[in-house]
């Protein structure tokens, strides 16, 4: 089972876990990243490609059910406008052991980080705006994947 | 061929998008960024430094020394910063 989606609209994590939970695996790991209000900040705009990072997003998740094996993985990725406190992006992978789960779960948030083209710009308080800019450690840490350090 | 902007790229420009026949002598991205750069004073600003840029072609990431030659679709964009 592979779903993906990219929306505006907030999702329901719970009712994600529920589908995997059903598929019989030993074992279901998830990842939900939520905006954070630090420095003052208010809004955090998501832009993406219409048809490209849906696609990558796709691909991924392809990726991770036959590297890991997975029983199931869920991939969804919200655009827009969004704020502290709202989920941002979700991941959730079903597995027949914890490792595989676990693993692949990592794996899909930290290539989604440096391989889906989406890009944040942060408005904050005081009427400042920045797009925010990738981290070495991101890049870092989706490499070791690719290299296949686990 | 179809010309596609991302964040900070696009704000510089103004605009997300534009319809551009680029001149034979373009055979790469670089190139193409090199010029696209000369349509506008936001055009330039956008996309002197071309360390800060990425591209796709027909929605895959590429190289900037990859050809355009035959290329439907070209976005250039900062690097993704997704998750």
């Amino acid at each position: 089972m592979i779903h993906v989606r990219l929306q505006a609209e907030p999702f329901d994590a719970g009712a994600e876990l529920a589908r995997l939970d059903a598929l019989g695996g030993g074992g279901v790991a998830s990842f939900m990243g939520i905006v954070r209000g630090d420095d003052g900040l208010i809004e955090l705009l998501l832009e993406h490609h219409a048809e490209m990072t849906l696609a990558m997003m796709q691909a991924l998740a392809a990726e991770a059910v036959e590297r890991w094996d997975l029983l199931g993985v869920v991939v969804l990725h919200r655009h827009g406008a969004l704020h502290p406190g709202e989920p941002i992006v979700f991941v959730a992978t079903a597995a027949m052991h914890r490792g595989a789960a676990l693993d692949a779960c990592a794996s899909l948030i930290d290539r989604l980080k440096t391989q889906a083209p989406f890009w944040k710009r942060e408005s904050f308080a005081d009427g400042r705006q920045r797009w925010v800019e990738p981290r070495a450690s991101d890049d870092a840490a989706a490499a070791r994947w690719l290299r296949g350090e686990h | 061929m179809n010309i596609l902007y991302f964040a900070w790229v696009r704000e510089r420009i103004g605009i997300g998008h534009e319809d551009i026949d680029p001149p034979a002598d373009v055979r790469d991205v670089r190139g193409l960024i090199g010029w696209l750069a000369a349509r506008s004073p936001g055009h330039e600003s956008a996309l002197q430094d071309t360390s800060c840029l990425r591209a796709a072609i027909d929605q895959k990431f590429v190289d900037l020394d990859a050809s355009i030659v035959d290329a439907r679709e070209v976005a250039i964009f900062p690097p993704v910063t997704g998750g």
